[in-house]
């Protein structure tokens, strides 16, 4: 925290508008950082012709936390609680991310039951992720009842987490080597009940937004977006495969055994916003797919592994086990050590590739932790986007992006 | 609180002064959106199905500080938005309440360190502390049902 | 992080070619690590580096880009990652770029890969490298008046002080509180 100040004058920042704002033809208009529509604290200063935006700037930062230093403050395993509250609508994919990342680090093996779990809460959150999604977007668009039916679902699926690791959103579950601890006999009934209730929920919002000709009306031609353009700004996930070009993590680069369970990967080649919306929508039902088989085929076994060098013995081998004394003491005093290099690996959370880079340096505690977050790209397109539509479509495109701000300012 | 049974024979209800106004005031406390991080995705579930804050008064929430009287600031508040959060509180008119919802916004929660305010009492006075991360809906409900305890303790003198 | 030749490292066989191809061109250290390829290239270099990963060999996306920073060591004090992804043939790549001293400076490589823009406006925030030649070159998660640059190895993390009984007082009057 600093004393001095820095003085920012506005010919600073005369180079980001353009001459006709200057001269007062158009209006700089501040849609500040607290909107109902901008989801989260994002600030937009748009210039305005009328009402069509000649330019959009974003400013971002009012939510940044600081979270790569303090991981680099904390050892491995500790470090994880922190990577939940980045995008906090896929806690779980977070986790998983960070995980997957450290076990490719030290080299650490995960069992197959711990896999098929993780795959299970993992498409589970990319459906109440999209469930938010779905509500905040119709809420801004004027559609209050999609609102209050989608957290209604939502209040399912946070049950399932409740039940397995005891918190409702930051969870924690997934750890190095597997999962925290086995999951409880009631959760494969409260799964396949949801996934059989499902689906016809999924119609009931498309019979209320599909063919709705105000919905189409707002949503169709708005916010065009080409392949070209979508992949020279780095645009991943559904913003991308709502142009056509069908790029997916995981079937592209599999992980934590993907590659056993039979998907699709939803594409449409409009690029508008009601092509992302549809795009959504359908990788709904394809994750309940995926977790109805991951379910049938779920392998028994343990749930973490049996390295002791990485991972916490069970509190029952303490009272009777030596070497199980002095490795849960090791492990949670001083932690374990990473070799001195790095890895990325990408992981597809539900708004685009999720990176992490990991950097060990032979200590307890990581190096450097970047994590390449699909909003913080997501949201650079946006002018691009914006350009010659109204303010009221920019709210539609804002949605349609699916901007979680705790994505973008880390 | 049968309003019946207190009219008697005559139609006529006595009370003080105080206890009407607190009464109006908790009945229908406009909260602000102030959502920042995860607890704002625990303020909307709150206020949608299952846990509906409208129950309590709260049908909506404005977005405007000049139409509100509640403020439940829900999430971290990082140096950058700190004032910003200041002149929010400033243009709301008397009376008017703060909720810090969650651990971030209480002291700082699991960030301890340049870029977070460490508790948002640092900046505006507060009057309930929702703990929890984030917290639950039920338990942001009961913070919300403690500050209207303190309000109907309130003497009209203090917003005068 | 092993430095050997590409050739005898373990890469599937269009990786290989392509390594092999920037190995010669621009003086590049090759190492590898569970299966992810880096190339370490020089900073003056970069720009020509990423257009040829572009054009010559198909790499059409920047995935992520960022710093790490080895303080003390001043030799190099900073390494920049680029992360490329080859969409069509499935491939990644890794470039590091070391950066010496503590104000170093580096091109801009926004004309080549147009998402760079806020990446390196990251860099310039949270590390203090000073690209050139870039467009719009400002703060942009750390609010504009902000002195120092926080994600640096001599930055300090910033955190309250726990008060215990014997300096409870001595922090409470340093504690900010609102002016009601």
């Amino acid at each position: 925290m600093s004393l001095q100040q820095v003085e920012v004058t506005t010919e600073d920042l005369r180079h980001l508008v353009s001459n006709r704002a200057i001269e007062g033809e158009t209006v700089l208009l501040n849609m500040g950082p607290q909107h109902p529509s901008t989801h989260g604290v994002l600030r937009l200063l748009l210039e305005l012709d009328g009402e069509i935006v000649v330019n959009c700037i974003p400013d971002v930062g009012f939510l940044h936390t600081g979270i790569e230093k303090n991981i680099e403050a904390k050892q491995y395993e500790k470090a994880e609680t922190l990577t939940d509250r980045l995008d906090y609508l896929n806690t779980m994919g977070n986790n998983l991310a960070y995980c997957l990342a450290l076990e490719k680090l030290v080299d650490l093996d995960v069992p197959p039951r711990a896999q098929a779990i993780r795959v299970i809460f993992t498409e589970l959150q990319r459906i109440s992720s999209h469930l938010v999604w779905l509500g905040t977007h119709a809420l801004d668009l004027a559609a209050m009842s999609v609102f209050l039916y989608c957290f209604r679902e939502r209040e399912q699926i946070l049950d399932m987490m409740e039940m397995c690791s005891g918190q409702r959103m930051m969870t924690t579950y997934f750890r190095p080597g597997g999962l925290w601890r086995e999951v409880p006999e009631e959760f494969e009934g409260a799964v396949r009940s949801f996934i059989n209730d499902f689906p016809r929920r999924i119609e009931e919002y498309e019979g209320l937004l599909s063919k709705n000709p105000i919905f189409l009306d707002r949503t169709k031609k708005i916010g065009l977006l080409s392949i070209e353009d979508g992949i020279r700004w780095g645009v991943t996930g559904p913003s991308l495969r709502g142009s056509g070009l069908a790029y997916d993590l995981r079937k592209e680069e599999p992980y934590s055994g993907y590659e056993q369970y039979d998907f699709d990967v939803p594409t449409s080649n409009d690029g508008d916003v009601y092509a992302r919306y549809w795009v959504r929508m359908e990788e709904m039902r394809q994750s309940l797919r995926i977790v109805r088989q991951a379910l049938d085929k779920l392998p028994k076994g343990p749930v973490r592994s049996n390295n002791r060098k990485f991972v916490p013995p069970p509190r029952a081998e303490l009272g009777t086990s030596m070497e199980a004394v002095i490795h849960h003491f090791k492990l949670w005093t001083e932690g374990f050590p990473a070799p001195k290099a790095s890895v990325y690996v990408p992981v597809e959370s539900p708004r685009g590739e999720l990176g992490v880079f990991l950097e060990g340096d032979g200590g307890p505690k990581p190096y450097r932790c970047y994590w390449r977050t699909p909003s913080f790209l997501n949201l650079q397109v946006l002018p691009l986007l914006s350009k010659g539509h109204f303010v009221a479509d920019l709210v539609a495109i804002i949605g349609s992006i699916d901007v979680v701000l705790g994505d973008v300012d880390r | 609180m049968g309003l019946e049974q207190k009219l008697g024979h005559m139609g006529v209800v006595t009370t003080t002064l105080e206890q009407m106004v607190n009464w109006g005031r908790t009945r229908a406390m406009w909260p602000m959106l102030f959502g920042l991080a995860c607890c704002a995705i625990e303020m909307m579930g709150a206020q949608a199905s299952s846990y509906d804050m409208s129950r309590f008064g709260m049908e909506l929430m404005r977005a405007s500080p000049r139409q509100s009287d509640l403020m439940i600031v829900a999430g971290r508040v990082s140096r950058k938005m700190a004032p910003i959060l200041r002149r929010l509180y400033d243009q709301m008119p008397a009376p008017k309440w703060v909720v810090s919802m969650g651990d971030c916004a209480s002291c700082g929660g699991v960030y301890n360190n340049y870029a977070i305010v460490q508790g948002v009492d640092e900046i505006v006075p507060v009057d309930v502390y929702v703990a929890g991360c984030p917290p639950r809906p039920e338990a942001l409900i009961h913070g919300i049902m403690t500050l209207h305890e303190k309000v109907k303790a309130e003497k009209i003198k203090e917003w005068a | 992080m092993g430095i050997a030749r590409s050739a005898e490292l373990k890469m599937n066989s269009a990786l290989q070619s392509i390594v092999k191809d920037l190995e010669n061109v621009f003086a590049a250290e090759v190492s590898e690590f569970r299966g992810q390829v880096s190339l370490l290239i020089s900073p003056e270099k970069i720009v020509e580096a990423a257009r040829a990963m572009r054009d010559k060999h198909g790499f059409d996306m920047l995935t992520a880009l960022s710093a790490v920073d080895y303080w003390p060591q001043r030799e190099p004090r900073f390494h920049v990652v680029y992360e490329f992804k080859n969409i069509k043939q499935r491939l990644r790549l890794e470039v590091r770029v070391p950066l010496n001293g503590d104000e170093p400076e580096l091109n801009s490589i926004t004309e080549v890969f147009p998402n760079a823009n806020w990446h390196e406006r990251e860099l310039w925030d949270m590390f203090g490298l000073h690209i050139k030649n870039h467009p719009d070159l400002r703060r942009i998660l750390m609010p504009e008046d902000w002195v120092g640059h926080p994600l640096r190895k001599d930055y300090p993390l910033g955190y309250e002080e726990v008060q215990f009984t014997f300096n409870f007082e001595e922090i409470d009057q340093r504690k900010p509180r609102p002016k009601d």
